[in-house]
């Protein structure tokens, strides 16, 4: 098990590594001087000389790179060029936002995903079935920004029972910035919740095909405890790896909620950062998100041990 | 008869067998066709701007109203249409060529596989849309771009499977036997492994498709895809936001041309992989 966390460590910081690499040469490829294109058209060539020296653009691409990654070392994502705050304080600032609505919507998908998911594998081929397979295909082929915009459609400006926009001011409670997030939530995590079901349906299809369900039942186990007891927490485990992959999905996903429903969140912050090509903001996300996405994946696999007994490393 | 032992005729039989796999495959071929001849099916011009009439619901002379500027909204879909598939068809050419080079030289050169599958799990680190706004931001908006930025964040799932196939593949004793016979590594790959991966990547192929679009339509609607004097089907979403609860049709017929599009392709993808190959659902 040590040898196991040692390797997935390393493995992990190889892939950060990669990660690091690709954030570094995404804004290397900005045709041009990035310097000039930050500073638009109205800069001096001195004020472009200076912020060169300034981003260090002038010192081989190589240092470039490790200076890059000495200051990642040491937590320092940079400082915003439109904000002008540290990146590392403006990712902390909406990360509440960004957080909560992830989650409310990785526990709305799951809610929802796992119990149907789980009728529908018991019941096989009934209307149940057929209804959650045909409306979980329909929610994974619906731009996720239009499920938003329905929404505030329906729930608030034809019915203003929820807000349409914004996340309350700066002195509301956690009620409040709650009731705004109801219809963000419902838009991310609605049609997240097809791609549970999916996956409920099949592994849960799978278990109860396994010689000891059907031992279960030879023996007198009652229908619903052969159910519960012996398919329910087998078939769990592969949907565990799927609720932590679609997490980093639902982070993408909030990118567009957010602008959806004008969220001050990460998304945000992202979004408005490629309109104003606020480089060091991007690099910081990229980073951190992905950074996020891989320890995620992390955790999830060893829960996965945890959950199973029958896994060994 | 001696069509039905044509393979392709048989893979055909086997695959429209199920009535909504058919249905979708019309649904995909009329888009097609309505966006080669966009031109002459559109009753006017899709930048026509007619402001006397603006914002005019459905009716018989615009049969799918009327946006801001007064331009018919059937035309401007039709037209979308054009961009959507144009789009969605390039992203999966330039995806499934890296990935397939990517994937075969993983799967196949032991001593790269380390490096490129990091390098894919890294890549595939980012959510789509993240990895998409920021190469949009670093190259900048246009069709181009945004065929090259989704290109590059769906290269990683097609390696990966080309990378799966071609492990299993490489121990089969007919690669040994290309091997025995002198084959350099080149002809291994190209005519032996590549054939054998055609049925997977047509099945992921069509599945890129449909992400490729819908991503193309968050990027045009987050403002960092296609310029929005483009009538894409994001472009025409984003603009009818503004116009919601006073114009719905603005947004409901853009958006449910891509959801009928990306629902078409996810069922042909799937009647797909049932019927070229029962092996293959393991793999995808």
């Amino acid at each position: 098990m040590i040898r196991y966390l040692l390797r997935r460590v390393g493995g992990l910081l190889a892939v950060m590594l990669m990660v690091a690499v690709i954030v570094f040469v995404i804004v290397r490829v900005v045709p041009g001087d990035p310097a000039a294109v930050m500073l638009g058209t109205a800069a001096t060539p001195a004020d472009i000389a200076r912020l060169r020296t300034e981003l260090g653009l002038d010192r081989p691409l190589a240092v470039q790179f490790l200076i890059y990654l000495k200051q990642i070392a040491s937590l320092d994502l940079g400082r915003s060029l439109f904000l002008n705050e540290p990146v590392a304080w403006a990712l902390w600032q909406r990360a509440e936002l960004t957080g909560l609505l992830t989650l409310l919507a990785a526990g709305l998908s799951v809610a929802i995903g796992v119990p149907v998911g789980v009728v529908s594998a018991v019941r096989r081929g009934s209307w149940l079935d057929q209804a959650a397979t045909a409306v979980s295909m329909f929610a994974a082929s619906v731009p996720s920004f239009w499920v938003g915009l329905t929404l505030i459609e329906i729930f608030a400006v034809h019915n203003p029972w929820f807000p349409v926009s914004g996340w309350g001011g700066p002195g509301a409670g956690l009620a409040e910035h709650l009731r705004h997030l109801v219809l963000p939530a419902c838009a991310l995590g609605l049609p997240n919740s097809a791609l549970i079901i999916r996956f409920t349906r099949t592994s849960m299809l799978d278990v109860l095909q396994e010689d000891y369900v059907r031992t279960a039942r030879a023996k007198g186990v009652r229908p619903a405890g052969v159910v519960m007891r012996h398919a329910f927490r087998n078939a769990m485990i592969p949907v565990l790896t799927v609720v932590g992959l679609t997490v980093a999905t639902l982070i993408g996903g909030a990118i567009v909620t957010e602008t959806v429903f004008g969220l001050p969140g990460v998304g945000n912050l992202i979004v408005s950062a490629v309109l104003r090509r606020d480089y060091p903001v991007i690099q910081g996300t990229l980073l951190v998100i992905s950074g996020l996405y891989v320890l995620i994946n992390l955790l999830v696999d060893l829960l996965y041990a945890l959950a199973d007994p029958r896994v060994r490393f | 008869m001696r069509a039905s032992s044509s393979p392709a005729l048989l893979l055909l039989r086997r695959l429209f067998r199920r009535r909504l796999v058919a249905a979708a495959a019309v649904v995909l071929a009329a888009t097609v066709v309505a966006a080669l001849f966009a031109p002459l099916i559109a009753p006017y011009s899709p930048t026509r701007m007619d402001i006397v009439h603006r914002l005019a619901p459905p009716g018989m002379a615009h049969l799918l109203g009327t946006d801001d500027f007064g331009r018919d909204v059937l035309s401007r879909v039709l037209f979308g249409a054009r961009q959507s598939l144009a789009v969605g068809a390039l992203v999966v050419c330039l995806a499934t060529l890296l990935g397939t080079v990517l994937g075969l030289c993983a799967g196949y050169f032991r001593r790269m596989d380390t490096a490129l599958m990091r390098f894919n799990d890294a890549l595939m680190a980012f959510p789509d849309i993240l990895l998409a706004i920021a190469l949009m931001a670093a190259l900048g908006a246009s069709l181009i771009n945004v065929v090259l930025a989704l290109g590059i964040v769906y290269t990683p799932r097609v390696a990966r499977i080309v990378r799966g196939a071609v492990l299993v593949l490489r121990e089969l004793p007919f690669i040994e036997a290309a091997e025995a016979l002198g084959a350099g590594r080149m002809r291994i790959m190209l005519v032996h492994l590549l054939p054998n991966l055609v049925s997977a990547l047509v099945v992921q192929g069509t599945f890129v498709f449909g992400y490729a679009i819908l991503t193309e339509a968050a990027l045009s609607f987050l403002g960092a895809g296609v310029p929005p004097t483009i009538p894409t089907w994001g472009n025409m979403i984003a603009q009818a936001q503004q116009y919601m609860g006073q114009a719905d049709w603005l947004m409901l017929f853009p958006g449910g041309a891509i959801v009928l599009v990306v629902l078409s392709l996810q069922m042909l993808g799937d009647g797909l992989r049932d019927a070229l190959d029962p092996k293959l659902q393991r793999l995808l």
